[in-house]
């Protein structure tokens, strides 16, 4: 077990890192915002919205990450250049990101729509019954009991997807794990550079485990 | 003020609500009672128009509440509900409760909210629970609010879905006596309760409902003492014993 090499190796594991973060932070934003779209959307009385937002949720929880990672490498940009008319590169990450949110935001849905189902119709019909408007409602009243509810549940599926990040490899992105690998193929020592990475992602897991797990407990009725 | 016509309401095959008429003029109080499943508190909800209805009218002044053009939050704001589980809002602070709607609603400012707000406040005798939040209160307390936060809106008349069904018999009274209060001061109010208490002090006119029909529609002194329908009779006289 030789660690010698890990120092010189840290600022490249830190970049590693910051990339894994960036498309955690972003992903978990725009997976949320579209995923409470998508709940909304799901719960409304217009049957075509609700069956596409449900054909929408159920496809991509039906289907591998990685898969939604490889074709989106390569349909975000042939899509993009097919509106927009001429071929327009799209990087790895961005492709990703958006395979991120869009993938991410199936599961967030289910979450967030679970949360508003949980908050008490009375709660509705005492903001109606005030004239608010249904904009209103869900966003004075109903969204933000939902989403304390929900909290911890959101927060446990961004860890998951922290760890998912992990997939990017397959396109070729340098996040964390994939710069650990090939650092540690790099100077032949692949052991101990997965053994840190494994040790890191474990580290941050599970410390977001147990805040979110003290969360849960604070905000319990 | 209020015209409930030919009210009828299904929920799929099942009717909830048969054929109901009434009126309720201004100034009067109305209580509606009856065994529980007789629709009355489907009734006055559709009143403000929280239950859709299938068949019938309902006038609030002039304006139709099942007119699928009448603009229905601004009629609802004109109309005060309390609900038998008060539902205040949990996550924000009584004053906020009191405010929200003023300002998001009606569009007043902050001053003005808080103005009105916290004189209604006082007026429940809750002034020195301004800034606590409902989960601090207990349920006459947070019932007591809950008329505040409907009154901010200056309503034109109220609605009371069994007011005190939920509370312990001790905070009983603290409600019934600003509903009183307010009856005596000339608000429109329709209230289903089984607190005849309540209604031989300050009811106009007694509605009794069964299976989703108006059984009977009688000013307070008929109904209480020459109740004509056998199963108004029925109700009072198992009612009355407490």
């Amino acid at each position: 077990m030789d660690l010698s090499n890990i120092v010189p190796a840290l600022p490249g594991l830190v970049e590693g890192m910051i990339l894994t973060l960036e498309l955690l932070f972003f992903a978990v934003l725009g997976g949320v915002a579209l995923g409470t779209l998508l709940a909304l959307a799901r719960m409304s009385s217009n049957p075509v919205l609700s069956k596409l937002a449900g054909f929408y949720v159920n496809y991509f929880r039906s289907i591998p990450l990685l898969l939604v990672i490889t074709w989106f490498y390569f349909m975000v940009p042939f899509i993009i250049g097919w509106i927009t008319g001429r071929p327009t590169p799209i990087g790895a990450f961005t492709s990703c990101l958006i395979a991120f949110m869009m993938f991410e935001a199936a599961y967030y849905c289910e979450i967030v729509r679970a949360g508003i189902q949980s908050i008490s119709k009375g709660q509705a019909n005492a903001a109606y019954a005030l004239g608010m408007t249904y904009s209103q409602a869900m966003r004075l009243i109903i969204l933000p009991q939902a989403f304390r509810k929900m909290m911890p549940l959101l927060l446990m599926q961004s860890i998951i997807l922290f760890q998912d990040t992990s997939l990017v490899y397959a396109v070729g992105l340098m996040d964390f794990l994939n710069t650990a690998r090939s650092k540690g193929d790099i100077v032949g020592q692949p052991h101990e550079f997965l053994l840190l990475a494994g040790a890191v992602y474990f580290l941050i897991s599970f410390s977001a485990s147990m805040i979110v797990k003290r969360l849960q407990k604070k905000l319990a009725v | 003020m209020i015209s409930i016509q030919n009210i009828n309401k299904w929920y799929g095959s099942f009717q909830v609500l048969t054929d109901c008429s009434t009126e309720v003029k201004k100034g009067e109080v109305i209580v509606v009672c009856g065994p529980s499943g007789s629709g009355k508190s489907t009734l006055i909800k559709c009143v403000n128009g929280l239950e859709p209805f299938q068949s019938g009218k309902i006038l609030i002044g002039d304006t139709s509440v099942g007119d699928p053009k009448t603009d229905l939050p601004k009629l609802r704001s004109k109309v005060g509900m309390v609900f038998q589980n008060f539902e205040l809002f949990p996550h924000l602070s009584i004053t906020d409760n009191l405010c929200l709607a003023q300002q998001r609603v009606l569009g007043r400012s902050m001053d003005e909210a808080m103005e009105k707000g916290l004189k209604l406040l006082d007026r429940v005798g809750l002034k020195a629970q301004a800034n606590k939040y409902p989960g601090q209160l207990s349920g006459g307390q947070q019932q007591r609010v809950a008329i505040a936060r409907a009154l901010a809106m200056d309503p034109i008349a109220m609605l009371f879905d069994e007011p005190t069904s939920a509370l312990d018999p001790e905070m009983v009274n603290e409600v019934l006596d600003v509903m009183v209060e307010l009856a005596q001061e000339g608000m429109t109010m329709m209230c289903v309760t089984h607190e005849m208490g309540f209604a031989r002090k300050v009811a106009t006119r007694v509605i009794f409902m069964d299976q989703g029909h108006i059984v009977e529609d009688a000013s307070k002194d008929e109904f209480f003492n020459q109740t004509r329908s056998e199963r108004a009779q029925l109700f009072l006289s198992k009612i009355l014993q407490h």
